[in-house]
C-alpha cells in the first residue's frame, strides 16, 4: 500500500475546488483550461483557471482528474496554491512546489506532481495563445515510446528536480516504465545532464579570470562575436532547450546582437519580450555593458 | 497501514485471492508445533518421531485435497517455489525438448521464469486469451511439436477467476509427450479436484489461498515422473525438496486441507453471495462490466470494470468504509502498466484503469455484501464527478487516445 501523507488524503477524501468553471461571460475575466494526460496513461488532468485579464491574475481554479488517489490530490493541492497569482508567478509553480504542499509524495507518484505543472502551463499557454503542441517538447526525439516521452522532456525533469537513476525519472514523468528499454537511453541522457552541470562552474571561472586579467583592453570584434556565441551555447540554450525553445546568433552589428527564437518561445511576443531582456542582461554581464538584444524572424 | 481506517469499524475481507484468513481450526492444530513439538520429523527419537506422524497426516489430507496419493505430494514453502520447481523439473526431464508453452495471463512466478528461460535458449510461446479471458484449443494445437518439453498453464485466473479447460488441454499436451504442469494456486479448495483420473503431471497448491499460513505450499508429482529436484541438500521430502520441513506450517496446510475438502459441499453458498455482489453492483451502478467468462468461472471472483474512473481511487475510497479489495490499475501496481491480465484480454483503457476485484471466501457473509453494495454506487459517483471523462465528451477521451497511440 502506497505510504501516502494525511494531507494526501484528506484533499482524496475532501477535495477542494473540483469541478469545471463556469464560463459567464464577464467582463475583464477570462475562463481557460489547459488538459494532460490520457485515458490510457491512468491519469488525466484538466485544469480550470479563471483569470482577470487586466491584472493578469488568477481569480479562481478548479480541477477535474481521472487518476489515483495522489493525482486527485495533487490536483486539489494545485488548484490552491495558483489561487491569487498572477500568470508569471504561476508558471514558477514547480511539481516540487505541489509535492511539498501535500507534504511529499511517494517517489512513484511524484508523475502526479508533474502532471499538475504541466496542465497549469498547458492553461496558462492556451491563454496566452501559445501552441501547446509545440511547446510539449515533444518535437524532440522520442526517447520512451511506451508513454511518449521526448528527450526534451527528460532533460527538463532530470534538471528541474536533480534526478541521479532511471528509476527517477520513471517515478517522475513515466519514462522507462513500459517496456523498459530505454532506460539505458535515460541513463545517458542523465549523463549529459550532469556532465553539463559539472562543465559549467569551471567554464564561468575560467572566463571570469579571461575578463579579469584583461580589464581594459577592448574585445575585438571577433573575441566579441566568439564570446557572445559562447554565453548563447553554454548559458542560454541549454535553458531554452530544457524548454522546448532554442535560440541562434543571427549577427553582431556594433552593439546590437541580432538573434532568432525559435519553438514554444518563438511564437509568443510577450514571452519574447521577457526572453529578450533576460538574454541582453545575460550578455550584459558576460560580454560588454552596452550590448543590447534584438529578436529577428 | 494508515490511520484512515477507523479502528471501530470492522474490517470487509473481499480480497482472498490476495491471501485468506488463517482459519482458527489451522491456528489451534499449529499452535502445539510451534512450542511443545519442536522436534526434527528427521529425528531418529519418538520425540521428533511424533512429529514426524503429524507431518504424514497432514501430507495424507493434502493428497485428499488433490485426490492423489500421499507419496505424490512434496511440501514446498510457497506457491512460486512449487511454480519453479515443476518448471524446472519438467525441462530437466526431457532435456532435449527445447520449447516451452504457457499463457499470457499467468502469474509472474511463471511468466518471468519464461523470460528467463528464453535467455538460456528456450522457445516459449505465449497463447493468447480472448476478450473473456479464455484460451483458444486451437492455438495450442497449433503451437504444440515433438520439441515442447512442457506446457504450463493455471488452472483458474487470479484476476479474473475464469477457469482453464485443463482436462482438454491435457489431452493435446499428452499427444505429444510433453509435460503437463497447472498453477492451481487459486483452485486448491474451491473446485474438486481428482488426479488420479487427470491428465496433469505436476500440480501447484499454496497454503495462503486456502486458509493456511503463509509460508507453507505444496506440488503434486505424479507417481513415475522422473523429478529432479529443485532444492538439493538432504533426504527430506524422498530427496525431492531438501531442507528442514516447516513442521507449523504443514500441519497447518494438513488441518487447511481437511477442512477445505469437507468445504467443497457449500460452495454454492459462495457463487450465490458472489453473484448477489456482482449483480447488485451491474444493477446499481451505470458504466460497469465484468471483466471474464460470465460462467467458466470461480465460484468466490468477479472482476468488475468501471469505466471512467481508476482503481487506485476506488481502493482508496472503498478502504474508508474498511473494505479490502483489489485492482488491476496501473497506479496499484507501481508498475505503470494497467493488469497484464486484462490487457491480454485486449480490454479498453476506459476499463483498464478503473477494474476491481472482488474475491470472496467462506467467511464471507451477506451482511458485507450488503455494505459493499450500499456505498459503491457513491464511491463511483464521487470519483466520475470528478474524472474529466464521462460519456457527454467521448470526443476528448478519442482525442486523447489517439494522441497517445500516434506516439507508438
Amino acid at each position: 500500500m502506497w505510504d501516502y501523507t494525511e494531507k494526501v488524503l484528506d484533499l482524496f477524501y475532501n477535495p477542494k475546488n473540483q469541478g469545471a468553471l463556469p464560463d459567464n461571460n464577464e467582463a475583464g475575466v477570462a475562463v481557460v483550461y489547459g488538459e494532460v494526460g490520457s485515458i490510457a496513461c491512468g491519469d488525466a488532468l484538466r485544469l480550470h483557471l479563471k483569470i482577470e485579464v487586466e491584472s493578469d491574475r488568477i481569480l479562481d481554479s478548479s480541477f477535474q482528474t481521472f487518476g489515483c488517489t495522489s493525482a486527485i490530490a495533487s490536483s486539489s493541492a494545485l488548484t490552491e496554491l495558483v489561487k491569487g497569482l498572477s500568470l508569471d508567478e504561476a508558471l514558477k509553480i514547480s511539481n516540487q512546489d505541489i509535492a511539498e504542499y501535500l507534504g511529499g509524495l511517494p517517489e512513484a507518484k511524484m508523475h502526479c506532481s508533474v502532471m499538475g505543472q504541466e496542465a497549469l502551463e498547458a492553461a496558462i499557454f492556451k491563454y496566452r495563445g501559445i501552441e501547446v503542441e509545440a511547446h510539449e517538447d515533444d518535437e524532440g526525439t522520442l526517447v520512451c515510446s511506451c508513454f511518449g516521452i521526448s528527450e526534451n522532456r527528460i532533460r527538463r525533469v532530470v534538471i528541474e528536480n536533480n534526478l541521479t537513476t532511471a528509476e527517477e525519472v520513471t517515478n517522475y514523468v513515466k519514462a522507462g516504465g513500459g517496456c523498459g528499454t530505454c532506460l539505458t537511453n535515460i541513463e545517458d541522457i542523465i549523463e549529459a545532464v550532469q556532465a553539463e552541470r559539472e562543465a559549467m562552474p569551471a567554464k564561468l571561472a575560467a572566463e571570469i579570470t579571461t575578463v579579469q586579467e584583461q580589464p581594459n583592453r577592448p574585445l575585438t570584434t571577433v573575441q566579441k562575436i566568439e564570446l557572445i556565441q559562447r554565453v548563447l551555447t553554454e548559458e542560454v540554450r541549454p535553458v531554452l532547450l530544457a524548454d522546448g525553445g532554442d535560440v541562434e546568433l543571427y549577427d553582431v552589428d556594433g552593439d546590437r546582437v541580432l538573434v532568432t527564437l525559435t519553438g514554444a518561445c518563438g511564437s509568443c511576443p510577450s514571452s519574447t519580450a521577457t526572453l529578450k531582456g533576460a538574454i541582453e542582461s545575460r550578455l550584459k554581464e558576460r560580454v560588454l555593458p552596452s550590448l543590447f538584444v534584438e529578436a529577428v524572424n | 497501514m494508515q490511520n484512515s481506517i477507523r479502528r471501530d469499524q470492522p474490517v470487509i475481507y473481499l480480497d482472498n485471492n490476495a491471501t485468506t484468513k488463517v482459519d482458527l481450526a489451522v491456528v489451534e492444530a499449529m499452535l502445539p508445533f510451534l512450542s511443545d513439538y519442536y522436534g526434527n520429523p528427521s529425528s531418529m527419537h519418538s520425540f521428533g518421531g511424533q512429529v514426524g506422524k503429524a507431518v504424514k497426516e497432514a501430507r495424507d489430507h493434502v493428497a485428499a485435497l488433490f485426490g492423489a496419493e500421499a507419496s505424490e505430494i512434496v511440501f514446498t514453502s510457497c506457491g512460486t517455489e512449487g511454480n519453479n520447481t515443476a518448471i524446472r523439473a519438467a525441462l530437466a526431464a526431457q532435456p532435449d525438448r527445447r520449447h516451452i508453452i504457457t499463457t499470457q495471463v499467468e502469474h509472474p512466478c511463471v511468466l518471468n521464469v519464461c523470460k528467463q528461460l528464453e535467455k538460456q535458449g528456450y522457445t516459449v510461446t505465449y497463447l493468447s486469451v480472448d476478450h473473456q479471458g479464455m484460451i483458444d484449443l486451437m492455438e495450442l494445437e497449433a503451437a504444440i511439436t515433438g520439441n515442447t518439453a512442457l506446457v504450463t498453464t493455471m488452472y483458474a485466473n487470479n484476476e479474473t477467476g475464469v477457469i482453464f479447460p485443463i482436462e482438454e488441454i491435457g489431452g493435446i499436451v499428452k499427444e505429444y509427450g510433453a509435460t503437463f504442469h497447472v498453477d492451481a494456486v487459486q483452485v486448491a479448495g474451491k473446485l474438486p479436484l481428482n488426479m488420479k483420473t487427470s491428465t496433469v503431471d505436476l500440480m501447484t497448491i499454496s497454503g495462503h489461498k486456502l486458509h493456511a499460513p503463509k509460508g507453507v505450499g505444496a506440488l503434486y508429482v505424479r507417481k513415475g515422473f522422473r523429478f529432479r529436484p529443485f532444492m538439493i541438500g538432504g533426504h527430506q521430502e524422498r530427496g525431492r525438496r531438501a531442507g528442514t520441513e516447516n513442521v507449523p506450517g504443514i500441519i497447518g496446510l494438513g488441518k487447511a486441507a481437511e477442512i477445505a475438502n469437507f468445504e467443497l459441499n457449500y460452495l454454492g453458498r459462495e457463487a450465490r453471495l458472489r453473484d448477489r455482489l456482482e449483480q447488485g453492483l451491474l444493477n446499481s451502478i451505470p458504466d460497469c462490466q465484468v471483466n471474464g467468462h460470465p460462467t467458466k468461472r470461480l465460484p468466490n471472483t468477479t472482476n468488475i470494470g468501471f469505466k471512467y474512473i481508476e482503481g487506485e481511487a476506488i481502493l482508496l475510497s472503498l478502504n474508508q468504509y474498511g473494505i479490502c479489495a483489489s485492482s488491476g490499475s496501473a497506479c496499484t501496481s507501481g508498475s505503470l502498466d494497467p493488469s497484464h491480465v486484462l490487457q491480454a484480454m485486449g480490454l479498453p483503457y476506459t476499463i483498464l484503469h478503473g477494474s476491481i476485484r472482488f474475491s470472496l471466501s467462506r467467511f464471507s457473509n451477506e451482511t458485507e455484501v450488503d455494505r459493499v453494495l450500499e456505498v459503491m454506487p457513491g464511491i463511483v459517483e464521487r470519483l466520475r464527478a470528478m474524472s474529466p471523462f464521462n460519456s457527454d465528451e467521448a470526443d476528448w477521451l478519442q482525442g486523447r487516445q489517439e494522441a497517445i497511440l500516434s506516439h507508438h
